[in-house]
């Protein structure tokens, strides 16, 4: 389980992340949404350590700390804890598909580079690249770096994978892809925190739908609840506002 | 009318040859000595470790700033009158110790920026996985930086090189030495220079030989 309470960021005198509390059971997928420059990506930033919080508590499994004080051993745990995955993908440009993802294996988890390498093509095979393992990222298309990315995750085998806005940096034919992977791992119980603006993936594939505004939580439920009836007169507008386009592009003509 | 005397510029070459060895010697040695400090230079400025990053910025201002020559002539005549035990410093180690920290000095600064110019993004992403900062040097950030790196640092390479010849002011007898003895013995100036700088151009030609078959092999995994 996973559990931050009072966590606090600043930048400047700004505080993007104003006390945030927030647990995370095991097997649940929580999609995070809200409108931009809220503390969305910050937060994921702040449980891996990105970004060092101003202050809160961080519990990951045995792991429990006062983020201000945390020791390198401290943050070095956390982040091995927890599996990133990136909105520009940033895979290792000297690394190959199938090194990228075992790397950590090698160099974290400091296993031999034989069985790292088999693990990583059990991946491969997952997240069907197996035909790319020796490819290197920059002959990749966006949504097969990003697969690549999603991969690198898994293979941490992190108590939880943080999406910072896994498709956002996509071209629109690589999107489906991505969060076809991503709604497999769900329907495999991987507790995933994803930040993300694709509504539909929220509403079909989340346990739990947590809408953030000014940097703080405003509102949080099960899908069917947060856009079936939304609460909090921020919630509806933000929803209003986002729904209006994707509907429309996703209503079938 | 004889121009050029090519019976004598043929006979130098054997004589050259032997002094060959010593040069090569004086600019492998000196680069990999200035490799390694450059290496520890740049990633002092790139962390801005306190105190060492003023005092780094000073050696790359001072060796920068001032000619090897004049380097040379302070290490190997200057040193000694200050320190009694360098009395008996040897000109080709006074070359080996100037061309090291002249040229670290310049390689530092192309060795930080290769190093800053990789992706920040996978900085990140080898830190989010666990990595250490040595680990992240080790396996992301250097491979990638070297790949910048080369074609600057070979460049270095080839100056070296070259500035080994200025170990014959300090009364080394290396290729440029030899050749000076030589062409004083038979008044063939022009013979006997000509003929060692092709010795130099040839060397540095393979040398770019070799450098365009390394910086493909380094290539490899941006082709798209």
């Amino acid at each position: 389980m996973i559990k931050v309470t009072g966590l606090v960021k600043r930048f400047g005198g700004t505080a993007v992340l104003d006390g945030i509390d927030l647990a995370i059971e095991q097997g649940e997928i929580i999609v995070v949404i809200g409108p931009s420059g809220t503390g969305k990506s910050t937060l994921l930033r702040c449980l891996n350590f990105l970004e060092r919080p101003d202050a809160g508590r961080l519990i990951i499994g045995d792991l429990d700390v006062d983020v201000t004080r945390a020791s390198r051993a401290d943050i070095l745990t956390a982040r091995r804890r927890t599996a990133f995955v990136f909105q520009n993908y940033a895979l290792f440009a000297n690394k190959t598909a199938l090194q990228n993802i075992a790397e950590g294996l090698i160099v974290v988890n400091r296993w031999p580079k034989e069985k790292a390498h088999a693990r990583a093509r059990e991946i491969l095979e997952r997240i069907g690249l197996a035909d790319k393992a020796d490819a290197y990222p920059a002959s990749l298309s966006g949504g097969q770096q990003q697969r690549v990315g999603i991969g690198r995750a898994m293979a941490a085998q992190a108590e939880v994978i943080l999406f910072d806005e896994p498709t956002s940096s996509l071209d629109p034919e690589w999107v489906e892809e991505v969060l076809g992977l991503m709604k497999q791992l769900a329907r495999e119980r991987q507790t995933m925190l994803v930040v993300t603006h694709e509504m539909s993936f929220a509403r079909d594939v989340a346990d739990r739908v947590i809408f953030m505004e000014g940097g703080r939580i405003v509102e949080q439920g099960p899908p069917d609840q947060l856009f079936g009836s939304p609460q909090d007169p921020r919630t509806r507008d933000f929803l209003h506002k986002v729904l209006a386009t994707q509907v429309a592009i996703d209503t079938p003509t | 009318m004889q121009v050029l005397d090519l019976d004598y510029m043929l006979g130098l070459v054997p004589i050259l040859l032997r002094y060959l060895p010593l040069t090569l010697q004086m600019a492998a040695v000196g680069m990999a000595l200035a490799l390694v400090l450059a290496c520890g230079l740049a990633v002092i400025r790139v962390l801005r470790i306190p105190g060492l990053n003023a005092a780094t910025l000073l050696f790359i201002s001072f060796f920068r700033g001032t000619p090897l020559l004049v380097q040379l002539f302070l290490f190997y005549y200057g040193l000694p009158q200050l320190m009694a035990f360098l009395t008996q410093i040897n000109g080709i180690t006074a070359t080996i110790m100037g061309l090291t920290l002249h040229f670290s000095a310049y390689m530092a600064e192309s060795i930080r920026a290769a190093i800053v110019g990789v992706d920040r993004s996978q900085t990140e992403a080898a830190l989010s996985i666990g990595m250490t900062n040595g680990q992240l040097m080790r396996r992301i950030v250097l491979p990638q930086a070297t790949r910048v790196a080369v074609p600057t640092l070979m460049n270095y390479f080839i100056d070296m090189i070259k500035a080994t010849s200025l170990a014959f002011t300090l009364g080394v007898t290396e290729l440029m030495g030899a050749t000076q003895k030589e062409a004083a013995g038979s008044f063939l100036y022009f013979e006997a220079f000509i003929t060692v700088a092709i010795f130099y151009w040839v060397i540095v030609e393979l040398l770019a030989w070799f450098q365009r078959r390394l910086e493909t092999r380094l290539n490899e995994a941006y082709r798209r």
